[in-house]
């Protein structure tokens, strides 16, 4: 049995997916997840794997393409700015069905930004960073074992569905050290064979092409199709969430990764305070988690979705709540100074429990 | 013995062929194939006199042309 | 009789047995054909991965009969190292025009290289963006006149052309690096053996290995197969002579920069 360690949130990634067997990771320098770069890049030798410092964020997710379609598990990391630059491979990689992970501990936005706190890259996450109208797995974990956890999550979600899984983290939990339980990984006995990787023929009667260009009549549209109904198994299938106090509750809070860990302290304080206050906590961004809204706003039509950002999720929220929910929005967007404390979160609670 | 072998699908009818062969054997003929481009061509009497040195089928872009070569 | 006829020249088995979509006198197929010819010499067919690129030449997979990953614009360099660190023993080359090569994947290529990613790099530059129909390239010529540069180019205002054979031999990861032509068959010959040598240095682990090919496109140069054919001795080699620029096994030493 494995010790619990005491472990930094972006170094619980990189130990996440090495445990999960990635063995190639390709990544460029940016604040504030050097800690994944710097583990892979002393860890991966030690495991006969493969660490590159591109010359880019391009570079790297291209890199991440080639070996995603090889047939390796393979990740990359970055951070907002960096995921812009990464939007085109990753778009490339939806269209050609290429599994991979990549990590974005989220800074504020937009632009250069800051390189504090921020939930600023969600429509970035889920609603598709490039070009072309493709979704990804979206994970958005909430403390450092979870970052653990999602990560190797990502790497068989990635593998099941063939397609880009992304971690959304930010930089309250990658910079953060709380408790981790390591533990081995287990493969999913159901994770297809990759026998549509580029390999060497290796005496196959056919050539495999992993491409996104479809030029022949109806085929691309065929394609589409065919993406889309992975989304839609996904949607069925690979749903998850946390959700506390729904019975009784007279308002639902609604939060996700770091940005629910002050929205839990809040709660805390105002369940103490004898408010009747319910949490609905997506792990899955993508795909969201829509039914849960929708019968827990039948019962309890209240919600304050909060974020670290301007209001992006909650667009999402109002999209699943049953008809007439009332769905209220608090949020500030990040950067030095501007992260909001569970007091401040009560506060929004009790104006909100009230009118 | 036919020495040159012009697949007539594979050929553009560039004239690359006709420019490099050093007998001056090919030529660009009046029938056009299934996309529409004029033919090269070689008679009879090009065969014969080909020295099977296949430069033709060196510079042609469309790997169009394929040579024999007879032992006598 | 039938016995003592010899085949002296056929299609290389690593190339499929497809009319390409290529123009009439368009030097890609040529290349394709050396390219394939290459595979054959070394055996290969079956341990080959191929990256296509952006451009004319982005339908790899549909001429060669091997595994083919496309790239994006430019990124070709970045897949194909990729692939390489996952499949060591695969040999692995990409195939780019000068648009993607020089222009928008400049940063991808002389990286891979300065990294000596052992991989084979074969560059077809014909001075012009094919595909999107004849805008001025990186590689465009002093005075040349495309779709974007209709007054011809001006080294003042639109900069120069850019010698990719000669930057990239100025690089340490680069074990090879040379420019040929297919204008005559001498010269196709010669391209080939190179091309040869591009390849086996990958296989021996001799460093990052390039070559650039001169080629001709007559539709988007406005002039018939022959005339661009002629184009390539007459305008470009000028200003791209042909030769090899860095070879780490000319003085009969195995310089192994890299062992994956």
């Amino acid at each position: 049995m494995k010790k619990r360690l005491f472990v930094k949130g972006n170094e619980a990634v990189a130990m996440g997916a090495i445990e999960a067997g990635c063995r190639y990771y390709f990544g460029y320098p940016i604040t504030p997840q050097n800690d994944i770069p710097e583990y892979m890049s002393r860890e991966m030798p030690r495991v006969g794997g493969c660490f590159i410092q591109a010359e880019s964020e391009v570079a790297a997710i291209n890199m991440v393409l080639g070996a995603g379609a090889a047939g390796g598990r393979v990740m990359t990391s970055s951070s907002g700015p960096g995921i812009s630059l990464k939007a085109e491979g990753i778009s490339f990689m939806a269209g050609s069905e290429v599994p991979a992970v990549i990590v974005n501990i989220q800074r504020p936005g937009p632009g250069l930004g800051g390189i504090d706190v921020s939930q600023a890259d969600y429509f970035q996450a889920v609603k598709g960073a490039g070009h072309g109208g493709y979704h990804l797995v979206v994970l958005a974990p909430h403390s450092v074992q979870e970052l653990y956890d999602l990560t190797m999550l990502a790497f068989d979600l990635a593998d099941r569905y063939r397609m880009p899984a992304l971690v959304l983290g930010d930089a309250m939990l990658g910079q953060m050290k709380e408790a981790l339980m390591p533990h081995p990984y287990q493969a999913p006995e159901d994770l297809p064979r990759k026998d549509w990787a580029v390999t060497g023929k290796h005496g196959r009667a056919k050539g495999n092409a992993v491409k996104s260009l479809y030029l022949g009549d109806g085929e691309l549209e065929a394609h589409n199709w065919h993406l889309h109904a992975k989304y839609a198994r996904l949607r069925e299938n690979e749903v998850r969430y946390e959700a506390t106090g729904l019975d009784d509750a007279e308002l639902i809070l609604t939060a996700f990764g770091g940005g629910a860990r002050i929205v839990k302290t809040a709660i805390a304080m105002a369940r103490r305070e004898g408010l009747k206050v319910g949490l609905i906590r997506p792990v899955t961004v993508y795909p969201f988690p829509a039914e849960i809204y929708r019968k827990a706003t039948e019962r309890t039509p209240k919600v304050l979705c909060v974020e670290l950002n301007n209001g992006q999720m909650v667009e999402d929220v109002r999209l699943s709540s049953a008809p007439g929910a009332d769905v209220r929005f608090y949020g500030r967007p990040g950067g030095t100074g501007s992260l909001p404390n569970p007091e401040e979160i009560f506060e929004q609670i009790c104006k909100h429990y009230k009118d | 013995m036919k020495k040159i072998l012009i697949d007539e699908e594979f050929c553009k009818g560039c004239g690359l062929c006709a420019e490099a062969c050093p007998k001056k054997l090919l030529k660009i003929g009046r029938k056009l194939n299934k996309q529409g481009y004029p033919l090269v061509e070689i008679d009879e009497a090009g065969q014969e006199k080909c020295i099977s040195c296949a430069l033709c089928a060196r510079i042609c872009p469309d790997v169009a042309i394929k040579v024999n070569k007879s032992d006598d | 009789m039938a016995s003592n006829v010899q085949t002296v020249f056929q299609r290389p088995s690593a190339l499929k047995e497809v009319p390409t979509h290529y123009c009439a006198g368009c030097h890609h197929g040529t290349v394709h054909r050396l390219v394939a010819e290459a595979i054959d010499q070394l055996g290969a067919q079956q341990q080959t991965i191929g990256i296509g690129s952006v451009g004319c030449s982005v339908l790899l997979y549909d001429y060669f009969d091997i595994d083919v990953v496309e790239a994006p614009h430019g990124r070709a360099p970045a897949v194909a190292t990729g692939v390489k660190h996952v499949h060591p023993d695969s040999v692995v080359f990409t195939y780019q025009g000068d648009g993607d090569l020089a222009a928008i994947g400049t940063a991808e290529i002389i990286h891979a290289a300065n990294r000596g990613e052992l991989i084979t790099v074969i560059f077809l530059n014909n001075t012009t963006y094919g595909m999107t129909g004849g805008q001025m390239a990186p590689t465009t010529l002093p005075g040349q006149v495309t779709t974007t540069s209709p007054y011809g180019r001006d080294v003042t205002t639109e900069g120069h052309p850019i010698r990719m054979a000669e930057l990239l031999a100025m690089l340490g990861g680069t074990g090879f690096s040379a420019r040929v032509a297919v204008d005559t068959p001498k010269r196709a010959i010669e391209a080939g053996r190179t091309i040869l040598k591009a390849f086996e240095m990958q296989k021996k682990k001799q460093g990052f290995a390039f070559v650039e090919v001169l080629g001709a496109c007559p539709t988007n140069w406005g002039m018939s197969a022959i005339d661009a054919n002629a184009r390539v001795e007459k305008e470009m080699m000028d200003f791209f002579p042909l030769g090899v620029y860095k070879d780490v096994t000319a003085d009969g030493e195995s310089n192994v920069f890299k062992t994956v």
